[in-house]
C-alpha cells in the first residue's frame, strides 16, 4: 500500500508452494513466508516499495516474485553480494488483486477498504485499523500463525479436463485455513476442499509405486503419497521442485499417520496428532476406530481445539475484532457471549461449479438479517473470497472447514457447556444443508426447516410418497439396478428418458437418452463405475420453470416465477432465466403457485425452498401439465438474482420466519408476489476457454463458473444486455457456421430465416448445408476436419466465421469427434458458440429487435419508473 | 532424535508454561519479553539489547531457516533464555549451517518450545514484562522460589556486559569499505559502544567510514583526542537511568562533533537534553513499528527493541522531538536546534527488520562530512 504522502507498507508476504511456472492462482500458497531469512526478505520487501513508489501508485498493488533457491539453480553473475540470491519480478499488478482479497483474509488488514481511503485523499496513519480499534493503517501486520491456500479446481466436474496446471489459470475458487502449525493449516484446507471424500489420506488408485509429481490439482497428495512410499524429502524436492522444508513437513505428517497405524491412542499420541491437523475421521481411519469414538475420546481427555484471534498484531494490543480461527493449544479467546441470542449461519465453502457467490450472498444477508433482529451472528466459512469472511460481516468469524467436526467443535464452542446456538443450514448451499443430518444427530439445534423437512425433500422414495399424496404430479420413473429393468421401465415411460446414477461418483453425469442402445452403453458404463442403482425418468421436452418460496410453516410467499429458455435437460444452472416468465398460461402459473404452496406446507418448510418443474402439457393433457422434477429444502442460486429484481427481502424474511416472526408479522401474504412490470434476463458466464479439453455442450451436468443479468423494460432489450454481457451477442451481418444434429434441423429453419434477414452469412457442414440450401438461402459448405481444408476447424480459427451453433446427436456429445473440435475451437477463439437452439433463437431475436435498450439504475425498473 | 525433555516458563507472578526444554540444558532467568518480527531470530538472539532477557517470538515456527554465520549482531548470543511455540530441526534454506536449537546449545542458552506463546504474549501485554525463569531441572514451584531470590532485571548493569573492553577498529573483510566522494579522505567515526550491533558498523563502513568502537566508559576527552568526524552513541541493553557517565560523556561531545544516538544512545542524549526517561509496560519489540517524521508528516516501517522511552515533555528549548510513534505516541527521534545531534529510538540499521530509515545513515554522513575540515587533522 502507498498513500499521497509516500508512505509505503508491505502488508502481506506469501510463499508459493508451487516453483514457479504454476499460476500464482492454482498455486498453494503459504502465508507469512517460510523459507525466507530476514535478509531475503528484506530485499525482496525493498524491490516491492521501489516498484510501487516508481509507478507512482496509490492504494493497493501487487507484486510477484521468483527467488532462486540456492546458488545452482540460476546461474548468476548480477553482483559480487554472495549473501543474496537473484530475483526475477514475475508481475506487478497495479491494482487491489485476487491475492489481496487472500492477503487481507490472511491478515486482517482490510486492504481495499483502506485502498479507498486512499483514493479519497487519506493518508494511512490518518485511517483507523478497524481491528484493534487504536492502532491506524499505517503499520505492517504480524503474523502469529500459519496460513494455507489451496485452489479449488473443477475437475470432480470435468472429468475430461487436463488436470496439468500451468501459467492459465484453472481453478474456480479457493480455500485458505489458519492454525499455529503449518500441518494444521494445510490439513484444515484439505478438509475445507469439499472435493468428494478426499482426505490427507487420500490416492489414486492409479498410483504405482512412483505417484506422478508434476503440477496437477493431485500433487499435494501425490508428494505425501511418494513420501509413504519411502521417497526421501530430498529426493522428492529434487524431482519436483517444491521446497524441502515444505516436504519434510509432509514427512512428519506421514510419521504420525505411521504412529497412529502402529501406537495404542493415548491422550498423547491423540494430541500430537491434533496439532499436526489430522481430522477425527482421519485418526479413526488409521487407529481402527469410528469417528465418533476418536470424537468421544477426545471430550474424555480434554482434548478440544482453542480459538485464537487475527488481531493483525500478534497480540501485541488488544483487538476488538472478533475473527477465529482453532488449534490445538492452551487459551482459548473465543469466549461465548451467553446473554445474548446467537445463531450460527453455515457458510458455503470454495466457489465451485453449483455452487458459486450466491450462497454467499444469502450467508451475508442471514448475518445482517440477526443483527437487524438484535441476535448476536456468527458465521462459519472457509473461503477467503468472500464477503461473508470479512470480519465485519456478521458478529463472530469463524474461519474454518465446513465439515462435520468443526462446526460441532465450534458449536460446542459457543455452547459453553450449555445449549448451543441454533445453526442456520439453508443459506449456504449443499455445504450447509447436508450439515443437517450430522447436527441433528449430534442433538445440536437448527433453525428453520428442520434436519427431517430436508431428508424428506432429499430422500427420492420419501419425497415421491409426499407428492403423491398431494396430487402433484412428477416426470414418472424408477430405479433400476439391472439393464432387463431398465428396458423395462424406459419403454413402459417411452423414451427419451433422463438417467443419472443414485450416488455420483467420479464424472458421471445425467443424461438424456433416446434409445435401447444408447440405454445399453450408459448402463454398462455406469454399473462399471460401481454406481450401483440408476434412476430413469421420463425426459419431458419443454420448457422448465424455477420458484423460490418462502414459508412460515401457515403461509408461502413465491417473491417470483423465472422461465427458462433452454428446454429441459439444460442445467438450471446453465440455462438463461427470465423473469417474470414469457410463456406460462394463467393455468399453468395457478399450478405452480398451488404446488409450490401445498409442497412447502407438507414438507414443513420454515425458510427458504427452490422448486423446479417443466411444463409439458401433450403429457398431461386432461391437466395444466406442470411437473415437479427437484426440490430443493434450502436457499438456491437464484435467491439474489429474485431479490433484486423484485425488491423483496427474501433472505431477512426467511430469517425473521426462523427467528419466530410470521410472514404476516413482515407485511407479507401468501401466494405469488405482485410482478414488477420490467423483464430481467440471467445467463451463464462460463470458464471453458481456460478449461482444455473440457467439452462445451449444454446438458444435465452443470457447466458454468458465474452469471449475469440483464435487466430493461421488454424481453428482447433484456436479452440483448444478458448476452452482450456472456459476451454471446451476435451482431447482424456476422458470418454463422452452422452444424446441427439430425433431429434439430426442422426446428432450426425459423432460426435460418431469421440468420439471414439478419445479414449473416452461412457456413455449414454437409447435412446441415444441404438442409440451408433446401430453402433457398445461400451457403458456403464446409468440410468435415479429416476431409481437406478449409474444414469446420478452419473457418473457426481464421477468423471466417463469428458465431456456431452447433447441436448434438441425441444430447449428448461424444468427445474427439468433430462436434467436440467445433465447439473447443470457437470457445478458443472467444466467438459464441450455441449447442442449444433455445439460447441461439433467444440471442438471434435479440440480434433482430432494435438498438433501443434502456439504461436506468435498478430500482428505477424495479418501482415502475422511466426515464 | 531423541524426545525433548519437559520444560517449563514460570513467571514471577506465579503463571506456569508447560512445554519441552530445546537449546542448552539447564535453567535461566530473565525478564521476559516479547517480539512479533515474524523472521529474524538469529539477528534478534544476538543483538545486545536483549542482554537479561528472555526473548518469546510471536510468530510460531521458529528456526525454519535455520542459522548462518555472517547474522550475528555481536559476538555473543545474547539472551538469556529463548522462548517459542516451535522449533524446527528440519531448516531449509542454503546458507544454513546449524539448526536454531543447536545453535542455542553450543552457546549455552537454554530455550523452551511447544508452549502457548500467544497466551504469554496477552499475559505480558496486560501485566506487563515480567521476571521468569525456564527451567528442566526443577519443579515449577523450586523454579519460582529460586527466581524470587534472584535480582531483578532493573538491578544490574547490562552495559559493562556487553561493551567492549577496550577500544578497537571495525574491520570487517565481508563489508569492503566505501569511497568517499572526490577522493576525500574516509571520515573517522567513534562509536560509544555501548551494546552496538555490528550492521550500525556495517553500513557506516559502506558509507566510506572508518571506525572506532570504544568502550562506554570513555570520556569526552579521550574520544576527542581520537580526532572523530562524528560519534555515534550506540544502542544497548538496560534503563537510561544507569548511565550518569554515558550523559557526561556526551555533554562533553555536544558542539564538537556531530553526534548520531540510537535507542539507548537515543536516552542518554534525551537525559542530556532535559527530559527524563520512563519504563514501558511491555516495550516495542518487532518490525512493523511506525513512526512518524514530524517535519515531512512521512510514516516508516520501523525495527523496534526497546523497554524504556524518552518523556519529551521536559526538553531543553534548544531541543525538539522530530518523531512519534504512531501507535502510542512515543517520542522517537530528537533533535538540536543548532547542532548537528539527531537521535531515533528505533533501529534504522535493521537486521533484522525494514531498511526504510536506513537513510539516517546518510544524513549522519552528511553532518559529518560537512563538519570542519581542520577537525581531521
Amino acid at each position: 500500500m502507498r498513500d499521497a504522502n509516500d508512505t509505503c507498507i508491505i502488508i502481506c508476504n506469501m510463499e508459493n508452494l508451487d516453483p514457479m511456472g504454476v499460476h500464482t492462482g492454482d498455486s498453494i500458497v503459504v502465508a507469512p513466508s517460510q523459507t525466507l531469512s530476514d535478509r531475503d526478505h528484506q530485499m525482496l520487501r525493498n524491490s516491492a516499495l521501489k516498484i510501487i513508489r516508481a509507478l507512482g501508485i496509490e492504494g493497493g498493488c501487487n507484486v510477484q516474485f521468483a527467488l532462486a533457491p540456492r546458488p545452482d539453480v540460476v546461474a548468476w553473475d548480477g553482483s559480487d553480494d554472495a549473501t543474496c540470491l537473484p530475483y526475477h519480478v514475475i508481475e506487478v499488478n497495479p491494482r487491489v488483486s485476487r491475492s489481496s482479497a487472500l492477503a487481507s483474509k490472511a491478515t486482517g488488514y482490510p486492504i481495499a477498504r483502506v485502498a479507498a481511503k486512499i483514493a479519497i485523499g487519506k493518508s494511512l496513519h490518518e485511517i483507523q485499523n478497524s481491528v484493534t480499534e487504536r492502532t491506524t493503517a499505517a503499520f505492517e501486520p504480524a503474523l502469529d500463525y500459519t496460513v494455507v491456500k489451496i485452489p479449488r479446481w473443477p475437475f470432480d466436474k470435468f472429468a475430461a479436463g487436463d488436470r496439468h496446471l500451468g501459467t492459465q489459470m484453472k481453478a474456480t475458487g479457493e480455500v485458505m485455513a489458519i492454525d499455529r502449525t503449518f500441518e494444521g493449516a494445510l490439513q484444515k484446507a484439505i478438509r475445507s476442499l469439499e472435493f468428494g471424500q478426499r482426505s490427507i489420506l487420500w490416492e489414486s488408485p492409479d498410483w504405482g509405486d512412483h505417484p506422478p509429481l508434476d503440477a496437477t490439482d493431485e500433487r499435494i497428495w501425490a508428494l505425501i503419497a511418494s513420501l509413504r512410499r519411502g521417497r526421501t524429502p530430498m529426493e522428492i524436492a529434487h524431482d519436483c521442485g517444491v521446497d524441502p522444508w515444505f516436504l519434510e513437513r509432509f514427512a512428519r505428517i506421514v510419521a504420525m499417520e505411521r504412529r497412529l497405524l502402529a501406537e495404542d491412542l493415548t491422550p498423547t499420541l491423540l494430541c500430537a496428532a491434533k496439532r499436526l491437523g489430522f481430522a477425527d475421521r482421519d485418526i479413526a481411519t488409521l487407529a481402527d476406530r469410528l469417528p465418533e469414538q476418536v470424537r468421544a475420546l477426545r471430550d474424555e481427555w480434554g482434548i478440544r481445539p482453542a480459538y485464537k484471534m487475527v488481531d493483525t498484531c500478534a497480540a501485541e494490543f488488544d483487538a476488538v475484532t472478533p475473527y477465529f480461527y482453532s488449534t490445538y493449544e492452551e487459551e482459548n479467546e473465543a469466549l461465548p457471549n451467553l446473554d445474548r441470542e446467537r445463531m450460527l449461519v453455515v457458510g458455503s465453502g470454495p466457489i465451485r461449479i453449483g455452487q458459486g457467490i450466491e450462497f454467499d450472498y444469502c450467508s451475508v444477508r442471514a448475518a445482517r438479517a440477526l443483527q437487524d433482529a438484535g441476535v448476536m451472528s456468527i458465521l462459519a466459512n472457509s473461503n477467503p473470497e468472500t464477503a461473508s469472511t470479512d470480519f465485519d460481516t456478521s458478529d463472530r468469524l469463524y474461519f474454518e472447514p465446513l465439515d462435520e467436526e468443526s462446526v460441532r467443535d465450534l458449536l460446542e464452542n459457543e455452547a459453553g457447556g450449555g445449549e448451543a446456538p441454533p445453526s442456520i443450514v439453508q443459506f449456504g448451499g449443499q455445504t450447509a444443508v447436508n450439515m443437517a443430518g450430522p447436527l441433528h444427530a449430534a442433538a445440536l439445534p437448527i433453525a428453520g426447516s428442520s434436519a427431517d423437512t430436508i431428508d424428506l425433500a432429499e430422500d427420492r422414495g420419501r419425497f415421491e410418497a409426499i407428492l403423491s399424496s398431494l396430487d402433484i404430479p412428477q416426470p414418472p420413473g424408477a430405479g433400476v439396478r439391472t439393464l432387463e429393468d431398465a428396458f423395462t421401465t424406459a419403454a413402459a415411460i417411452r423414451y427419451p428418458v433422463l438417467v443419472r446414477p443414485s450416488y455420483v461418483l467420479g464424472g458421471r453425469a445425467m443424461e438424456v437418452v433416446h434409445d435401447e442402445s444408447e440405454l445399453r452403453r450408459y448402463f454398462g458404463a455406469a454399473l462399471a463405475e460401481g454406481t450401483g442403482a440408476v434412476l430413469i425418468d421420463k425426459y419431458l421436452d419443454g420448457p422448465e420453470v424455477e420458484v423460490d418460496a418462502i414459508c412460515d410453516g401457515n403461509a408461502v410467499l413465491i417473491p417470483g416465477i423465472m422461465e427458462h429458455i433452454e428446454r429441459a435437460g439444460v442445467h438450471s444452472g446453465d440455462s438463461m432465466a427470465v423473469y417474470p416468465p414469457q410463456r406460462l398460461t394463467a393455468e399453468q402459473r395457478d399450478a405452480i403457485i398451488d404446488y409450490t404452496t401445498r409442497m412447502a406446507l407438507a414438507l414443513g418448510v420454515r425458510g427458504l425452498m427452490n422448486v423446479q418443474f417443466v411444463i409439458a402439457p401433450s403429457a398431461q393433457p386432461d391437466g395444466p401439465g406442470v411437473f415437479v422434477i427437484e426440490v430443493n429444502p434450502r436457499s438456491s442460486r437464484t435467491v439474489p438474482f429474485l431479490s433484486k429484481v423484485t425488491g423483496v427481502p427474501m433472505v431477512q424474511l426467511a430469517v425473521n420466519i426462523m427467528l419466530g416472526k410470521s410472514l404476516k408479522d413482515q407485511g407479507y401474504e401468501g401466494g405469488l408476489w405482485p410482478e414488477r412490470d420490467l423483464v430481467a434476463v440471467k445467463a451463464p458466464v462460463f470458464s471453458m476457454a481456460k478449461l482444455i479439453g473440457v467439452d462445451t455442450f449444454l446438458g444435465p451436468e452443470m457447466k458454468s463458473t458465474g452469471e449475469v443479468m440483464g435487466i430493461d423494460h421488454t424481453f428482447d432489450a433484456a436479452v440483448r444486455k444478458a448476452m452482450i454481457a456472456s459476451d454471446l451477442e451476435v451482431r447482424p451481418g456476422t458470418p454463422v457456421l452452422l452444424s446441427l444434429a439430425r433431429q434439430t434441423k426442422d426446428e432450426a429453419t425459423p432460426l435460418v430465416h431469421l440468420l439471414h434477414a439478419a445479414g449473416c452469412p452461412l457456413y455449414a457442414t454437409e447435412g446441415t448445408a444441404a438442409m440451408i440450401r433446401g430453402l433457398g438461402i445461400p451457403v458456403t459448405e464446409v468440410t468435415k476436419i479429416l476431409e481437406g481444408h478449409p474444414n469446420v476447424v478452419d473457418v473457426i480459427r481464421d477468423g471466417s466465421v463469428g458465431a456456431v451453433i452447433n447441436t448434438i446427436e441425441g444430447g449428448r456429445a461424444e468427445v474427439r469427434r468433430d462436434g467436440f473440435h467445433i465447439r473447443r475451437n470457437a470457445t478458443e477463439m472467444r466467438i459464441p458458440c450455441f449447442t442449444s437452439l433455445d439460447t441461439a433463437r433467444a440471442a438471434i431475436e435479440a440480434l433482430a429487435a432494435p438498438d433501443d435498450y434502456s439504461v436506468q439504475p435498478l430500482i428505477e425498473y424495479r418501482d415502475g419508473m422511466t426515464s | 532424535m531423541p524426545p525433548r525433555p519437559p520444560a517449563w516458563l514460570v513467571l514471577a507472578d506465579g503463571r506456569v508454561f508447560e512445554g519441552v526444554g530445546v537449546g542448552a540444558p539447564g535453567h535461566t532467568t530473565g525478564e521476559v519479553v516479547f517480539n512479533t518480527s515474524m523472521m529474524g531470530y538469529q539477528e534478534a538472539l544476538t543483538d545486545p539489547s536483549y542482554r537479561g532477557q528472555i526473548l518469546t517470538m510471536t510468530y510460531p515456527l521458529q528456526g525454519n531457516y535455520g542459522t548462518n554465520g555472517f547474522s550475528d549482531e555481536s559476538a555473543e548470543l545474547q539472551v538469556r533464555g529463548f522462548v517459542v511455540r516451535e522449533m524446527t530441526d528440519l531448516p531449509s534454506h542454503w546458507q544454513s549451517t546449524d539448526t536454531l536449537s543447536a545453535f542455542l546449545e553450543r552457546r549455552g542458552i537454554p530455550g523452551i518450545a511447544e508452549v502457548d506463546t500467544r497466551a504469554i504474549t496477552r499475559h505480558l501485554r496486560s501485566r506487563g514484562v515480567v521476571m521468569g525463569t525456564i527451567t528442566r531441572d526443577e519443579t515449577p514451584a523450586q523454579a519460582l522460589a529460586r527466581l524470587h531470590s534472584e535480582p531483578d532485571y532493573a538491578a544490574l548493569d547490562y552495559v559493562t556486559e556487553v561493551s567492549t573492553k577496550s577500544a578497537y577498529d571495525f574491520e570487517d573483510l565481508g563489508t569492503p569499505l566505501g569511497g568517499s566522494p572526490d577522493g576525500a579522505p574516509a571520515p573517522h567515526v567513534v562509536v560509544l559502544d555501548l551494546g552496538v550491533k555490528r550492521n550500525i558498523m556495517r553500513l557506516l563502513r559502506e558509507r566510506g567510514c572508518t571506525i572506532t568502537a570504544v568502550p562506554h566508559t570513555t570520556d569526552a576527552e579521550t574520544i576527542l583526542s581520537m580526532k572523530p568526524d562524528g560519534v555515534l552513541i550506540s544502542p544497548g541493553p538496560g534503563d537510561p537511568m544507569l548511565l550518569d557517565h554515558v550523559l557526561s560523556t556526551t555533554r562533553g561531545l555536544i558542539g564538537r562533533t556531530p553526534i548520531m544516538g540510537i535507542c539507548l544512545g537515543h536516552q542518554v542524549i534525551g537525559r542530556v537534553f532535559g527530559a527524563s526517561t520512563y519504563k514501558l509496560k511491555f516495550g516495542h519489540r518487532g518490525a512493523n513499528h511506525p513512526v512518524r517524521d514530524e517535519v515531512t508528516g512521512r510514516v516508516y516501517m520501523t525495527a523496534q527493541n526497546h523497554g524504556f522511552a524518552v518523556d519529551g515533555d521536559h526538553l531543553d528549548a534548544d531541543a525538539r522531538v522530530s518523531q512519534l510513534h504512531i501507535n502510542d505516541g512515543t517520542v522517537e527521534g530528537l533533535a538540536h536546534a543548532t547542532e548537528p545531534v539527531f537521535t531515533i529510538q528505533y533501529h534504522s540499521e535493521a537486521s533484522p527488520g525494514p531498511n526504510d530509515t536506513e537513510f539516517l545513515f546518510d544524513r549522519f554522513l552528511a553532518n559529518v562530512r560537512a563538519g570542519e575540515p581542520s577537525r581531521r587533522g
